[in-house]
């Protein structure tokens, strides 16, 4: 049967989007999207390319205003908020296609994630205040346990925009948990990885859901996607077609129809990468 | 402060104090005493302008007009209401931080060449204003009888005396601006200028900080307004116009745009050119300055300072091939 009023809020849902709707001139990138991801999950949101899943990202870390429907976390409304509060609030992403600092150094680019963290003002910065000093070998040595944690700490003095790919991706991840966030958006993070890069990325990920952080991942790589995730959402052409646990939506007609190809590829391992 | 910043420090303040040793002794360069407190106070507008350009990303081809509140609301203040001049520098700054925060916040929603347009705008408007409001600022004849600076009752008469209060001001600006590049302000501007939307998502207030440094860098353009007006004594708007808006946005390029040493340099390399030593090409003098933009723009696009560091790569890489380790 299908629900008539807007599904209730659930209190162990940390991250609720409720008829999330986006239109880009004509185009209705987002139709009616509502899902919502437990404290703690590590949920995945599929879908061919074009089904909105970046704009969905953008729209629930303020980058983009929605058209319609509302974005909650913890119960508290972030839609319609600037980026800089709704990052405030705890929600931190990494990039589709890697927006690093890249004429800054590895560690300060994790640094920079500590700004939410931190306070110096032009004025105490400019005038090396004690405190500010302090301060300031904090923020340090955090963003160095930042970078031992994705595994980057002995890169920490490159530049961020002479790493290769994947090292970027991981330091991504480093910044991103440095805001010290309550969830966690990954944008195709396994986007350019190789086999063994993926699998430690996947092993990552659980490490990061270990820390109580929840984990929202958009990616086409659907060994590592049925590998990691609790729950899987799928979008197409803006709107919800399944929801479920990863057998549930393997077995799912309108995902097979939908994403993996009318034939089935993904059984064949041919739809690995839609 | 690093190590390497530490060293250029010790070594600009040794120069610092050997210039006026050698200028006194040597009869042909004895005027370069006064070229160089120009470029000291030029050096405060292009240290603010290095943060705002080099560091945040943000373009201004406004702040000439700085410079000139700076120096008007000082000459006025003095002439006109006879207010101390260390008063009136302190009203320059305060006039000059209102009128940039309107012009900033507004304008900063600009980005490339559009923000350039804004600011470019600003400036003309206010060099009319100079022009036009005679009974202020004297108009085009300008305004002169500005009292000079007192310090602890005297009077700093003279070229040495003022050469090292405005270097001592650089100092201490130098530091400060430093200080504030390794810090959680400076990172977050630099974050602005690499991708304004990962900052954003950082909690970076992206806005804020771009209207601050702009604030900031218009102060110090003013400061620098106050010095030259206490120093020369006479205003007239030609001093404050486009041509020297974008002379200054040329310092900052061809000494290096993402270093205080490069402002540095290419405001002390300018205002000498400018000053002196093209002087053989009188009014042909805007061929040799394109000519310099244009070879450091293609040949050394991160400015004249990115020399030193190339160079000492080139004779590390040598030093190693000597020695039978160079592998590549």
């Amino acid at each position: 049967m299908r629900e008539m009023e807007p599904r209730q809020h659930q209190p162990s849902e940390l991250l609720h989007v409720d008829s999330l709707e986006k239109s880009f001139g004509g185009i209705r990138a987002l139709q009616g999207l509502t899902f919502g991801v437990p404290a703690g999950a590590i949920k995945a949101v599929i879908g061919p390319n074009g089904a909105g899943k970046t704009t969905l990202f953008n729209l629930v870390t303020g980058i983009l205003l929605p058209t319609g429907g509302i974005i909650s976390l913890n119960g508290e409304t972030i839609s319609g908020r600037r980026p800089q509060e709704i990052a405030r609030l705890g929600v931190s992403r990494t990039f589709q296609n890697v927006l690093l600092f890249g004429r800054m150094t590895v560690l300060e680019n994790v640094m920079v994630g500590r700004h939410t963290r931190s306070q110096a003002s032009v004025l105490s910065a400019g005038l090396r205040l004690p405190w500010m000093r302090r301060e300031e070998l904090r923020t340090r040595a955090r963003a160095m346990e930042h970078l031992e944690f994705v595994g980057l700490a002995d890169r920490f003095q490159e530049r961020a925009g002479n790493l290769p790919l994947g090292e970027q991706k991981l330091l991504e991840v480093a910044r991103a948990l440095a805001t010290e966030p309550k969830i966690l958006l990954l944008d195709e993070p396994a986007g350019g990885l190789n086999t063994r890069e993926t699998e430690r990325l996947a092993e990552l990920i659980r490490r990061i859901r270990g820390q109580e952080i929840t984990v929202v991942l958009v990616e086409h790589d659907m060994n590592l996607v049925m590998d990691v995730s609790d729950d899987i959402v799928v979008i197409s052409f803006g709107q919800k077609i399944a929801e479920g646990k990863p057998r549930e939506i393997k077995r799912h007609p309108a995902v097979i129809e939908a994403y993996l190809g009318e034939e089935g590829d993904y059984a064949n391992g041919a739809g690995q990468r839609v | 402060m690093s190590r390497g910043n530490l060293i250029t420090l010790s070594a600009v303040v040794l120069l610092l104090i050997l210039f006026p040793v050698l200028v006194a002794n040597v009869e042909a360069i004895s005027h370069y005493l006064d070229v160089m407190v120009f470029v000291g106070i030029f050096s405060l507008i292009t240290m603010g302008l290095s943060l705002l350009m080099g560091y945040a990303g943000q373009i201004s081809l406004g702040h000439a007009a700085f410079f000139g509140l700076g120096a008007y609301t000082s000459g006025i203040l003095c002439v006109k209401v006879a207010v101390s001049p260390w008063l009136a520098m302190v009203g320059g700054t305060l006039v000059t931080a209102v009128v940039a925060y309107g012009v900033g916040v507004p304008s900063l929603k600009l980005k490339g060449h559009y923000l350039a347009m804004a600011t470019l705008g600003f400036g003309v408007i206010v060099n009319i204003v100079f022009n036009e409001e005679v009974e202020l600022t004297g108009g085009p004849s300008g305004l002169s009888n500005i009292p000079g600076l007192k310090l602890f009752g005297l009077p700093l008469r003279g070229e040495l005396l003022f050469y090292i209060l405005v270097w001592s001001m650089v100092l201490l600006v130098l530091i400060f601006c430093l200080n504030v590049i390794h810090s959680r302000v400076g990172r977050a501007l630099r974050s602005i200028h690499d991708s304004e939307v990962a900052a954003d998502a950082m909690g970076v207030e992206t806005a804020r900080y771009k209207v601050m440094i702009f604030v900031l860098s218009a102060v110090l353009a003013s400061l620098a307004g106050s010095l030259y007006a206490h120093y020369v004594g006479f205003l007239s708007p030609s001093s404050f116009n486009l041509l020297f808006s974008i002379r200054l946005v040329m310092m900052v390029v061809v000494g290096g745009m993402h270093s205080l040493w490069g402002a540095l340099l290419g405001t002390w390399l300018l205002t000498f050119l400018g000053n002196e030593w093209l002087h053989v090409f009188k009014d042909f003098d805007i061929l040799v300055y394109g000519a310099i933009l244009l070879f450091v723009v293609m040949a050394l696009p991160e400015g004249l300072v990115s020399v030193v560091p190339r160079l000492s790569h080139m004779w590390r890489r040598g030093r190693e091939s000597e020695g039978g380790t160079g592998g590549t």
